[in-house]
């Protein structure tokens, strides 16, 4: 009895608080906008019994679905999206491998201070962190003014507002998630087996690819999912960092309900994300119990 | 992986460590600037902070974004705890694949897509938006985070503590008060100091769950930061630098004590696997 209530407590939250609003969007993503409160159509009434049930089901439809296929600024903001994650996230990883390998090697009393180091900008404020690269980026910011002092520059270079900054703030914001992952598999590599290669006549790069790289695979894959499924939906650094001329999916999500007030829209912008997203998700599951696995057995 | 530490690997983690910390460290320092152009430097002043400290929406927003947190950060680590336990020891029940996917799913999602349908699930219940909305959807997303934290301490916990106060008589909840818990303690502060950190930096989800009367720290900043860089959101984000780097050298501190009082007692039972991974003998007089 008391295993039972221990169960159905934060069961039953996840659900009502998780699962259901799902539910909700998808069902609201299929209704119609309408000047009301709540500002869709039709409303379902639980009072009406099943031939309510059965008009309410005839009222929904596809149609914000098909409205997304039919203005192009939808699919564009979904593949820009895709393909800004995409890159920001190779780039964050070529940037990180260095900086977890340099950390995994480092003498052993001072990785866990170095870990903390790592994590520490994560538990500051997101907010901040990019808006502190505001400052620095802008046209009058503190790079362009050094670049200007120094004389390499006579004219300010236009960073704010590109899609440069949008790489480089994912890059920065999410530079933690890529690292730890990375940390934790290089950290329990055996450097015997490098040796091992480089006896058996492997060059150093050549051992780096065939027995370092390999090895380091699950936290590779888990520290790219890290990255790429939040700067997926990415809204703040898009806005503040990317401005107008970047097109993202989470900044046409906020537009569409916010500005627009089209909750139907919005709704279905959000279903049709999250089904993109399921398979990078589940991908990124499997991934997590392999390392979990792979720790245990270690 | 040890001992030989190249040119190369140094420098790596410098920049590293320099790239991640230098922007936070110019905000810091132009906040003490006197000149009322962001990027000139005009001597050194406190200024901005006297004019911050006079702006009575930030501090509203702040003390609203305190209430939220301690509230949610709470809520969530109840939850959270109470998950990780049936995670860990739960056993096999009917729905535990679908609720071990509840659990982490929402780690990973994007939290445009969770805020809005939680909107959504607020407005067809009829419940009002304010803080007691964005404290509900909060603890939904940070007790995840608990679970986490929770569970990898619950998992190294020794199960033999528990049958040996079962065996001297105690109730299954008499077990957990006083040899469970205890032990786990630890896990469950840093669980709740993360919980109660994220709820501070939450933007996305606190936007579509705000109502009228909870405008939180996070909004009030971004409605002012979309306008331009200014020296009082310098100020502003200076002392949220400051006041999360006190509170985590503060629990890395405690957090170092009591585990060198554990390894007086006992090795730590990662610390030995690690050691017997790289092949060293444990040499428990060492730790003394």
């Amino acid at each position: 009895m008391r295993r039972f209530v221990l169960i159905a407590i934060p069961f039953t939250w996840l659900v009502v608080l998780f699962l259901v609003p799902f539910l909700m969007a998808f069902k609201i993503s299929l209704t119609q906008t309408a000047t009301a409160i709540p500002p869709y159509t039709p409303t379902f009434d639980a009072a009406s019994g099943w031939q309510g049930l059965k008009d309410y089901l005839g009222q929904l439809s596809f149609d914000n679905y098909e409205f997304l296929t039919t203005d192009d600024l939808y699919w564009k903001a979904y593949l820009s999206s895709l393909w800004i994650a995409a890159r920001s996230t190779a780039i964050t990883l070529l940037v990180g491998f260095p900086i977890a390998y340099g950390m995994a090697r480092a003498p052993r009393h001072i990785q866990p201070t170095l870990v903390l180091l790592v994590i520490l900008p994560f538990w500051t404020s997101f907010l901040i962190r990019i808006y502190a690269w505001m400052g620095l980026l802008a046209n009058e910011g503190l790079i362009n003014h050094f670049l200007m002092w120094t004389g390499l520059i006579s004219e300010p270079i236009v960073m704010l507002n590109t899609p440069f900054a949008v790489y480089l703030g994912i890059t920065y914001a999410y530079l933690p998630l890529m690292v730890l992952p990375l940390y934790s598999t290089l950290e329990r590599l055996d450097a015997s087996l490098i040796e091992a290669a480089q006896d058996l006549g492997c060059s150093r790069v050549k051992a780096f690819w065939l027995v370092t790289v390999p090895l380091a695979r699950h936290g590779i894959v888990a520290g790219c999912f890290l990255v790429f499924i939040p700067a997926i939906g990415e809204f703040v650094i898009a806005t503040l960092l990317g401005g107008s001329s970047t097109l993202m999916i989470g900044k046409v999500l906020f537009e569409e309900f916010f500005a627009n007030r089209d909750w139907p829209v919005a709704a279905s912008v959000a279903v049709l994300l999250l089904l993109i997203l399921i398979v990078p998700i589940m991908a990124f599951q499997r991934v997590q119990t392999r390392l979990q696995e792979q720790e245990a057995r270690a | 992986m040890n001992a030989r530490m190249s040119w190369f690997n140094v420098t790596a983690v410098a920049l590293g460590l320099a790239f991640l910390y230098l922007p936070m460290l110019i905000v810091v320092i132009y906040s003490f600037n006197a000149s009322k152009l962001v990027t000139v430097w005009g001597g050194f002043s406190t200024h901005w902070y006297g004019v911050l400290f006079a702006n009575q929406d930030f501090l509203d927003a702040a003390m609203v974004s305190v209430r939220i947190g301690l509230m949610s950060a709470t809520l969530a680590t109840v939850l959270g705890t109470m998950a990780a336990y049936v995670m860990v020891r739960g056993g096999t029940f009917p729905g535990r694949t679908l609720f071990s996917g509840l659990v982490y799913a929402p780690l990973v999602m994007p939290e445009v897509i969770m805020g809005l349908s939680m909107l959504l699930l607020f407005i067809a219940v009829g419940l009002d938006r304010g803080q007691g909305t964005i404290m509900l959807a909060q603890a939904t997303l940070e007790m995840c985070f608990v679970c986490v934290v929770v569970s990898s301490r619950l998992a190294t916990h020794d199960r033999a503590m528990d049958e040996a106060a079962m065996d001297l008589g105690c109730t299954p909840a008499k077990v957990f008060w006083l040899v469970t818990l205890p032990n786990i303690a630890p896990a469950i502060l840093s669980g709740w100091l993360l919980a109660f950190s994220m709820s501070l930096d939450d933007l996305v989800m606190a936007s579509f769950t705000s109502g009228p009367s909870s405008t939180t720290l996070p909004l009030r900043l971004y409605s002012s930061v979309r306008t331009g860089v200014s020296p009082e959101i310098n100020a502003l984000s200076s002392l949220v630098i400051g006041v999360v780097a006190l509170g985590l050298v503060t629990t890395a501190v405690i957090n170092r004590k009591t585990m060198q009082r554990r390894h007086r007692r006992e090795p730590d039972a990662a610390q030995v696997s690690r050691a017997t991974r790289n092949g060293h003998h444990i040499q428990l007089g060492k730790q003394r």
